[in-house]
């Protein structure tokens, strides 16, 4: 991260932790995961949980639509004009990781015209298990697979379950339902991920999205400290 | 001049937005004008003589050093769909990014400036060449394939296109981008003295049209 970077006029490079007129900018965490995880579905309920705390803001990468976006809308999760779609060009992980320009727009866009943001939240279309973010386009990320997706997938790894900052494995109440060991889910994730954090949630239960609340809430902590 | 930096900054990879356009191809296939290589040939053969010919020009010229202003306001006449006009605008911020943190130069610099939400991306793609110690050919060689190369890669995604074929179009029309290239050399000299109305104004009617309907679409897998 660049942060004793100055520049002259808008800037130029993604991770300054400042804007251009020298107040902090928000807080970027990345959502990424496989198609159907429950990617959108986690950030609506971060929305809940934190939209009376915080000013935050969505950006969505759909794969071929708004799709993402018009759930996000439909849910009135948040004001309208805080959700921003990217299109992605049938290449949502070239749009998070390889060419970030589109996306950095939309969260600078964001701050320009409804900050100033606490927090934005970046999800990611759904992709496979090698689609990781760039640093240059956010601060942490959380990889959400879900137990119906197999319970295969902690151990067989990739970048996304083995470094993203946290591993949602979501759906836990399919677990009975699809024949998914989350022990052995919990377990193999452990040996992937060492002391990186993994958080098994179910949406449909009381605590929800509690743990990953807290979870961001740490990690804004720790960027305005 | 380096022809490092050339490469670098004709690289497909060049982090500028580009892989999220199809160049008016999603449209073309969609209506059915494109469905195999030999009209993805006729397609890009089309869009190399008229969009693609002008948009070199204007970077040809913009790395003369013609004012970057007059130029911007050249492609905006030069561009009848307000959807291309977005899209030409979203994909110059997009460069201008990686441009200054590639070849930072006072003149990206003061470009923003004025353009905050993005000049045309030809007049970018100028300056940018020119902050990489690059000359007009260069400039109007990387916009010119670009008018090419976009769609190509892009009906290889639509269409499972055989890349190969895709490539082997690309090279099939290098010696008329030759030539392309050229003459928007020659416009942008000769624009330096009698001013922009010296650069080609083509526009493809279809591409234009093509555009808009692109734009309304609810479902799409590329910006435009």
């Amino acid at each position: 991260m660049h942060l004793d970077h100055s520049h002259h006029g808008p800037s130029a490079v993604s991770a300054d932790a400042h804007r251009p007129d020298g107040t902090r900018r928000a807080l970027r965490i990345g959502l990424g995961g496989p198609v159907g995880s429950g990617k959108t579905a986690t950030v609506a309920a971060l929305c809940r949980a934190l939209r009376e705390e915080l000013s935050l803001a969505v950006v969505t990468n759909d794969i071929y639509t708004r799709e993402d976006a018009e759930f996000l809308l439909r849910e009135a999760v948040l004001p309208p004009e805080r959700i921003s779609a990217v299109e992605t060009g049938a290449c949502p992980h070239t749009a998070i990781r390889d060419d970030i320009s589109a996306n950095l727009e939309a969260v600078e866009d964001l701050e320009d015209e409804v900050g100033p943001l606490d927090l934005i939240l970046v999800e990611s279309g759904g992709d496979n298990l090698t689609a990781t973010f760039s640093k240059g386009l956010v601060d942490a990320q959380i990889f959400v697979i879900d137990v119906a997706g197999g319970d295969d997938i902690p151990r067989k790894g990739g970048p996304g379950v083995s470094t993203a900052d946290l591993l949602v494995v979501n759906k836990t109440d399919l677990a009975p339902y699809v024949g998914s060991d989350l022990a052995r889910m919990a377990a193999d994730a452990k040996a992937q991920r060492g002391e990186l954090p993994v958080v098994l949630q179910s949406l449909r239960s009381e605590e929800g999205v509690r743990d990953v609340a807290d979870w961001v809430r740490a990690r804004l902590a720790a960027w305005t400290a | 001049m380096s022809r490092a930096a050339l490469l670098v900054l004709a690289d497909g990879r060049f982090p500028a937005g580009g892989h999220a356009h199809s160049g008016g191809a999603e449209a073309a296939v969609k209506a059915g004008r494109i469905t195999d290589a030999a009209s993805l040939e006729e397609f890009c053969r089309g869009r190399l003589h008229t969009g693609a010919a002008m948009t070199a020009a204007l970077a040809a010229a913009a790395a003369l050093g013609v004012d970057p202003t007059g130029l911007d306001r050249a492609a905006d006449a030069r561009t009848p769909s307000p959807a291309l006009r977005v899209a030409a605008r979203k994909l110059g911020r997009q460069l201008m990014r990686a441009a200054r943190a590639t070849w930072p130069h006072p003149e990206l610099d003061a470009l923003a400036q004025r353009f905050p939400k993005g000049a045309h991306q030809p007049v970018v793609l100028g300056l940018t060449a020119r902050a990489a110690g690059l000359g007009p050919e260069d400039a109007a060689y990387c916009s010119a394939y670009e008018g090419v190369s976009g769609p190509a890669t892009a009906v290889v995604r639509l269409l499972g296109l055989d890349p190969f074929d895709a490539t082997a179009v690309l090279a099939r029309l290098a010696p008329e981008l030759d030539r392309v290239a050229q003459d928007a050399v020659d416009a942008a000299r000769r624009a330096m003295t009698d001013g922009v109305d010296a650069l080609p104004a083509r526009s493809a009617p279809l591409l234009e049209i093509g555009a808009e309907v692109h734009a309304g679409w609810p479902v799409r897998l590329f910006a435009s």
